[in-house]
């Protein structure tokens, strides 16, 4: 590990890389770590976020998240806003998984009401919600329906009968980006993504059933105003993206940036991974269409998986999923590009927003939050590993450092090879069902993969984060039971 | 005999990186494809020649020539849930560039029988390389899980 000779200090969470770092940054790279973080950083990080600093129109700083980590193009944890008249656009600082996101379900139950049917619930979520390679979907539409909700969205699922209206308020951006265009979305996506629909997908996607318990919780306010009210409740959180749908989007783009992006623009980056195109170009705005319709697919994936959540808590409790209280908290992205009105440099301004492993988490009162949230500010919904608990976090007022944008996950330290090597799926399972979590995998490697000792601390995580002035911790929620993509 | 490519530790931590070789550029190319299709599944030996499919594509340069093969395959795993073993492998060079034409044989995913890993969601042009060595041709492939 070597961080940079020339980081600067800029507070004991923030840390700074010059322009003079390398040659073509125009703007710093700002990194949000504790010391303890920033010395276990990989190489890549550093590499990566300077890069990112060199993409023409970027404004303010090329920031990283606590929990970031070596990437392709950015890191994931990666933030960059444009001046959207001046700048480019870059499929490699979303991600291939467009809008991949964590979704959060309360429950009225409780810990000691759960814990005997827990068995039971997670196979019958399993046997709901397809996981692993391939996995097709239960939900049969045409390829010109799929066109339809990804154009419209979490709206799209809501009007099928898949989930509750008020769902849509308490999701990001109200589960649907305006301007969505599937005419820019090529016949191979939809190929990809139309049997796909309610799956989970594998590698870090997870479905879990977690506890509240009361020392867990650190603003019983603002818990409150979320929903977290019992000892010991439980919820259901997840972790999902736009399958191979979003994966086909972002990879057509990525060859047509890449063919127009020197020759045609005159564009030079690093890494092809950033190949990139002025936002206001045709290239530029027809990936954005098509990006937004990535990010629709998204939410109405996570908003079957929660209706298929609360039919099997229904089927398994013999009551309807109001009587069970299964309210959704909120939906967030961690995978975006987005326009957002920001205060930069004193004036109001729109940016170009992309963040890569980045969530959102706007301020108390800030335009675009549902009106219940709007004293408390965003609920941030932050996985940590299957084996150490996540996070239910608030947006706060100083978050505009980062254009109102927190950390999206615990942040992997070490390579899935090496923790295959060093870990058994097996042995893993046996040994979190002895602490009484019960996990369910759809492939024993891919369990390895994911032990928790991969992953950086996510308590460390999550103080850098309110040290930083990013976000602010609400509750800390626990595993219960654990299907695995 | 031990398959011509190994994976890589030390790069972009939460994908799958991997290093395909051979005597020729053909040989290289069927090297990294059975390495993308070893991410997905245990045991590529478990995948069964029931089903064909012709890959017929063509790029600037061979890197991209091989960024195309592999999503090729990325895309049948979705679109028609198969996994594929690339055979018969030609590469010609064209005016412009170059041409892939391959016979792809496979079948369609049983998660009984095949030992399921990763679903790879993209290749990515990370570091992509494919360059000549002292005895023949590598590959360093970075793919999306």
């Amino acid at each position: 590990m070597s961080v940079p000779k020339d980081i600067r200090r800029i507070s004991d969470t923030v840390w700074e890389i010059p322009v003079s770092h390398k040659a073509g940054m125009l703007v710093p790279a700002r990194i949000f770590a504790t010391e303890t973080l920033l010395s276990e950083f990989d190489d890549g990080v550093f590499e990566q976020i300077t890069n990112v600093a060199t993409l023409p129109g970027i404004v303010g700083h090329a920031c990283c998240m606590p929990d970031g980590h070596w990437g392709y193009g950015f890191p994931i944890g990666g933030l960059a806003a444009m001046d959207p008249d001046r700048g480019v656009i870059s499929p490699g600082g979303i991600g291939f998984d467009i809008n991949c996101g964590m979704r959060l379900c309360l429950t009225n139950l409780t810990y000691g009401e759960v814990q005997p049917r827990l068995r039971n619930l997670v196979d019958r979520i399993a046997g709901r919600v397809p996981a692993g390679v391939g996995a097709e979907g239960t939900v049969r539409v045409s390829r010109d329906e799929f066109r339809d909700a990804v154009e419209q969205g979490s709206r799209w699922a809501v009007k099928r009968g898949f989930g509750w209206k008020e769902d849509l308020e308490r999701t990001e951006e109200e589960g649907c980006l305006p301007g969505a265009d599937a005419s820019r979305v090529s016949e191979k996506a939809v190929d990809r993504g139309y049997r796909q629909i309610g799956t989970l997908g594998s590698g870090n996607h997870y479905l879990e059933i977690q506890v509240a318990r009361a020392e867990n919780v650190f603003d019983p306010e603002t818990a409150s105003a979320f929903g977290i009210v019992l000892p010991d409740q439980v919820v259901v959180m997840f972790h999902c993206g736009s399958r191979g749908f979003g994966h086909q989007v972002a990879t057509d783009y990525l060859r047509v940036f890449v063919a127009a992006m020197q020759g045609k623009y005159g564009i030079h980056v690093p890494d092809r991974e950033l190949a990139c195109a002025p936002f206001r170009s045709p290239e530029g705005q027809d990936y954005f269409a098509a990006m937004k319709c990535a990010v629709n697919m998204s939410f109405v994936n996570r908003q079957v998986i929660l209706h298929r959540i609360r039919e099997v808590f229904s089927e398994v409790f013999g009551k309807d999923p109001k009587d069970l209280g299964m309210r959704q908290v909120y939906d967030v992205s961690h995978n975006t590009a987005k326009i957002e009105r920001h205060v930069f440099e004193g004036k109001p301004r729109e940016l170009l927003v992309h963040r890569k492993g980045a969530t959102r988490a706007f301020g108390p009162g800030m335009p675009g939050l549902p009106e219940v949230y709007r004293k408390t500010g965003q609920p941030v919904i932050l996985g940590g590993s299957m084996e150490t608990g996540s996070y239910l976090l608030a947006g706060v007022d100083t978050g505009a450092c980062t254009f109102f944008t927190t950390a999206h996950g615990s942040g992997r330290a070490m390579s899935r090879t090496a923790a295959r090597k060093r870990y058994r799926g097996r042995q893993l399972q046996e040994q979190m069902e002895e602490r009484g979590i019960y996990v369910r995998t759809a492939s024993w490697s891919g369990l390895a993969e994911e032990a928790g000792p991969a992953y950086k601390n996510v308590d460390d995580v999550v103080e850098a984060t309110e040290r930083a002035g990013l976000s602010r911790r609400v509750v800390r929620l626990l595993p219960m039971g654990n299907v695995k993509g | 005999m031990t398959s011509p490519y190994r994976y890589l530790e030390e790069i972009a931590t939460a994908d799958v990186a991997f290093e395909a070789w051979g005597a020729t550029k053909e040989e290289t190319f069927l090297a990294a494809a059975d390495a993308t299709l070893n991410t997905m599944v245990g045991e590529i030996g478990t995948v069964a020649p029931r089903e064909h499919r012709e890959i017929s594509i063509a790029a600037d340069a061979l890197d991209l020539l091989l960024f195309e093969l592999l999503q090729e395959l990325v895309y049948h795993k979705d679109a028609g849930r198969l996994l594929l073993r690339v055979r018969d492998l030609r590469i010609e060079e064209t005016g412009s560039g170059y041409r892939l034409h391959a016979d792809a044989f496979g079948e369609t995913i049983d998660p009984g029988r095949h030992p399921l890993l990763a679903d790879v969601k993209a290749v990515t042009l990370h570091r992509l390389v494919v360059e000549r060595t002292p005895d023949g041709w590598r590959a360093v492939v970075v793919l999306d899980v």
